[in-house]
């Protein structure tokens, strides 16, 4: 088992632990949250300058390959730094989607890649996270009705990957397809909101809107499954970054404030406070790392992803509350970043599949 | 402890939920259930009808103008308070300033501010917390100097919730740096339009506007205006500690409204696999939490016991603030957790988008809750409270 990353993912993590520094500062975070527009797409410009956009896209489709472990290096400073750029969402995901998918989907990544186009996967409906439970159709000329509950960072997306049927009824993984739909399409709804992190997300509702088909028809289930194991590895990764901020932030706060006289990191109850938040941290790092490296080797990683995404949820959210308690009443203020990582934690666990979702699918698995 | 009730309660109760039934308008319950305080207009309007039916002041003594009731009484209050979704009162000029004031204050203040309280004309909020003095209030810097018939007060206050509405503020200020730091810290009464006041809000990660700074810049007040003896401001506050308990108490009462819409998320919330309320996993976790519920609304009834036999209640206030808080953070966070990836949608960003049931109100809840182990005495505060008086560590 290989825990230290090579010169290459070195050099990567570095250049993404600069960017965070500089576009995100945490002393300017607040200016950032509120230039949506402008302000996002520049960055989301020079992540594509930095090769980023470029790194999850396969060869094959023109892209430069990277897998999990390569991922993880740019997604840990995300974390630290609370980038609300959504890289997994409009990069990691499309990609791993549409890698093979024809022609059409190969021009696509090439402008993904450039950072000219931002695709968001519509995948989950009313009846939760699982994604074969879903009631959208596609009829034979792969027109698409139906709703989408909820399609992460989807509000600023230029196109949709919208799952649907072509066949079967819900729950079934058989008959699941995939589509690519460009935000303008007639007869599609989209209705835009913002979460406690920041990001933007959308729900879809589809009145026989044109969809283009991604790989062979209705047999998107398993390419969709393997897709979400590379986006959930990429959001631990963020999770784990965004945990040891938060320690750090909270150790530096201990140790200069004062009460009755002394830091208040001077008093035990305090010190075995943020003696398990380390622990927590250490362990949700170590299964982030065994879990992609699993993934990266090719083997199954299915179940340990599973059992990563339940147990780095928990420790995570465990960790941001104790850290905006650590900081007393100024941890829930604005200003500090502590409860800016609590709102990412409580929304990541959030994102495909929570943790009950997953304790679930992991007992499923292994049974 | 008598848990039947007598025929007069009987009659008492159904009074009451008369009075709720018609009292509460619809569009306050999310709010209520969120354990969000309601808009202080709309507050001020319960406060009012509250007091036009002689009870603007449940834990009050009748003669300064409360209902005298029983602990019973009050039990029952609270209680069909709780079922019908009815806000708790908002207390800092109810159960913090007011009943100071009747213990220590003159007759004249008396007079003055007591009627004011409960029929909502006046809005307090408490200046106690400082930048330097949070769980170590006695570290206060804010100065008050005596000039004439006057004194000058110069500080800086943090964490003084609603002093963006409130029209007066309790404060206390050091009048002498001489012996323990506690003493010498004296209580005073100020109006919010006294010249040098400066209320700054403090943003926080509910984005609801419930706290601020404040900062006093040579504000002048009567020395008529201080509450009883100067330099005695740090043993009122022994009065406090025993009205805490009435406030964690009720409450603790007020849990129930969360969990019932806990329960309604997730009786609306499809999963693969039927509703999310009949997944056995769930059940339980509701169940538990409706179990600890249940566990703290005993343990209040044993403070009210306390109460009625006149009974020092040692530390079950700070045990009832401990686990009430506790589980006002796990009961938000069910009801964040049933309503599933909807959760995410907390602010729409146009007119077209419709903000989901019980959005944003579940999530600032969860958020706002995050709150609770950290005002009124932080839990490690608590704890410590319990070790050094109840346990003798």
């Amino acid at each position: 088992m290989q825990f230290a990353f090579n010169d290459e993912q070195q050099m990567l993590r570095d250049s993404a632990e600069r960017f965070g520094a500089e576009e995100w500062n945490a002393a300017e975070r607040l200016k950032r949250l509120a230039e949506v527009g402008e302000g996002a797409a520049q960055r989301w410009g020079k992540m594509a300058e930095l090769g980023w956009l470029m790194l999850p896209i396969a060869e094959e489709d023109g892209g430069l390959g990277g897998g999990p472990v390569e991922v993880m290096a740019i997604m840990e400073a995300v974390g630290r730094h609370l980038m609300t750029d959504a890289y997994v969402s409009h990069c990691v995901l499309p990609a791993a989607l549409l890698a093979g998918g024809g022609e059409h989907c190969a021009a696509l990544l090439e402008q993904v890649g450039a950072g000219q186009v931002r695709i968001a996967a519509a995948l989950i409906e009313d009846e939760g996270f699982d994604i074969a439970a879903i009631s959208t159709t596609a009829d034979e000329e792969f027109r698409l009705t139906g709703t989408k509950a909820h399609v992460e960072d989807g509000a600023d997306a230029d196109w949709y990957l919208v799952s649907a049927r072509t066949a079967g009824t819900s729950g079934e993984r058989d008959g699941v397809g995939l589509f690519l739909v460009p935000a303008s399409a007639e007869g599609l709804r989209v209705q835009r909101f913002r979460a406690v992190d920041s990001h933007r997300h959308c729900n879809l509702t589809l009145e026989g809107v044109a969809g283009i088909p991604v790989g062979t028809v209705g047999d998107a289930a398993d390419r969709i499954e393997a897709a979400l194991d590379l986006a959930i590895v990429a959001h631990l990764a963020e999770a784990v970054g965004s945990m040891e901020a938060a320690v750090e932030a909270t150790l530096d706060y201990v140790r200069t404030r004062q009460q009755f006289g002394v830091a208040i990191g001077s008093f035990q109850v305090v010190q075995h406070k943020v003696v398990d938040m380390s622990v927590a941290c250490e362990e949700a790092r170590a299964l982030m790392m065994v879990a992609a490296s699993q993934l990266a080797g090719g083997g199954d990683a299915r179940s340990l992803i599973a059992a990563a995404k339940v147990r780095v949820a928990q420790c995570g959210i465990a960790v941001a509350q104790q850290a905006v308690q650590l900081h007393g009443g100024v941890g829930t203020s604005e200003e500090l970043i502590v409860s800016h990582h609590l709102r990412r934690q409580m929304m990541l666990d959030l994102a495909h599949g929570d943790r009950d979702y997953h304790k679930a699918r992991f007992a499923e698995m292994t049974r | 402890m008598n848990l039947d009730l007598a025929p007069a309660d009987r009659a008492f109760q159904q009074e009451l939920r008369e009075f709720f039934a018609n009292s509460i308008p619809e569009e306050w319950k999310k709010t209520v259930r969120a354990g969000l305080r309601l808009s202080p207009e709309n507050l001020v309007a319960y406060q009012r009808r509250l007091a036009d039916r002689g009870w603007g002041a449940p834990t009050w003594p009748k003669q300064y103008g409360g209902t005298g009731w029983t602990p019973q009484q009050l039990h029952i209050f609270w209680s069909e308070a709780s079922v019908a979704d009815a806000p708790a009162q908002f207390h800092q000029g109810l159960e913090l300033i007011g009943p100071i004031i009747f213990t220590y204050g003159s007759q004249a203040q008396k007079d003055f501010y007591l009627p004011r309280i409960i029929s909502g004309e006046d809005w307090w909020c408490q200046g106690y917390s400082e930048p330097g003095a949070g769980s170590d209030l006695a570290a206060l810097r804010t100065r008050a100097d005596r000039e004439g018939d006057e004194y000058v007060i110069n500080g800086h206050k943090m964490w003084t919730s609603y002093a963006h509405v409130a029209d007066r503020m309790f404060v206390l200020a050091r009048t002498s740096n001489e012996g323990r730091r506690q003493q010498g810290i004296s209580l005073m009464l100020v109006d919010m339009d006294t010249p040098g006041i400066r209320v700054s809000p403090i943003h926080t990660l509910d984005e609801k506007h419930h706290t601020n700074e404040v900062f006093l810049d040579d504000v002048r007040i009567p020395a008529a205006n201080v509450v009883g003896e100067e330099g005695m401001g740090w043993n009122y506050g022994k009065v406090l500690l025993d009205r805490e308990r009435m406030v964690a108490a009720a409450t603790a009462m007020f849990l129930p409204q969360t969990l019932r819409a806990v329960r309604e998320a997730a009786t609306r919330r499809k999963t693969a696999h039927g509703l999310l309320i009949d997944k056995p996993e769930f059940k339980a976790k509701l169940a538990q939490v409706e179990i600890e519920a249940l566990a703290v609304q005993a343990m209040v009834l044993r403070l009210m016991a306390d109460a009625a036999a006149g009974a020092d209640s040692g530390p079950r206030g700070s045990m009832v603030k401990l686990r009430w808080s506790e589980l006002t953070q796990q009961a938000a966070a069910l009801w964040v957790e049933a309503l599933g990836p909807k959760a995410q949608h907390f602010a729409a960003l146009d007119d077209a988008s419709v903000l989901p049931e019980d959005m944003p109100f579940a999530l600032k809840g969860a958020l706002y809750a995050r709150v609770t182990t950290i005002y009124g005495g932080s839990s490690e505060i608590q704890r410590n409270i319990i070790a050094r008086r109840a346990l003798g560590l």
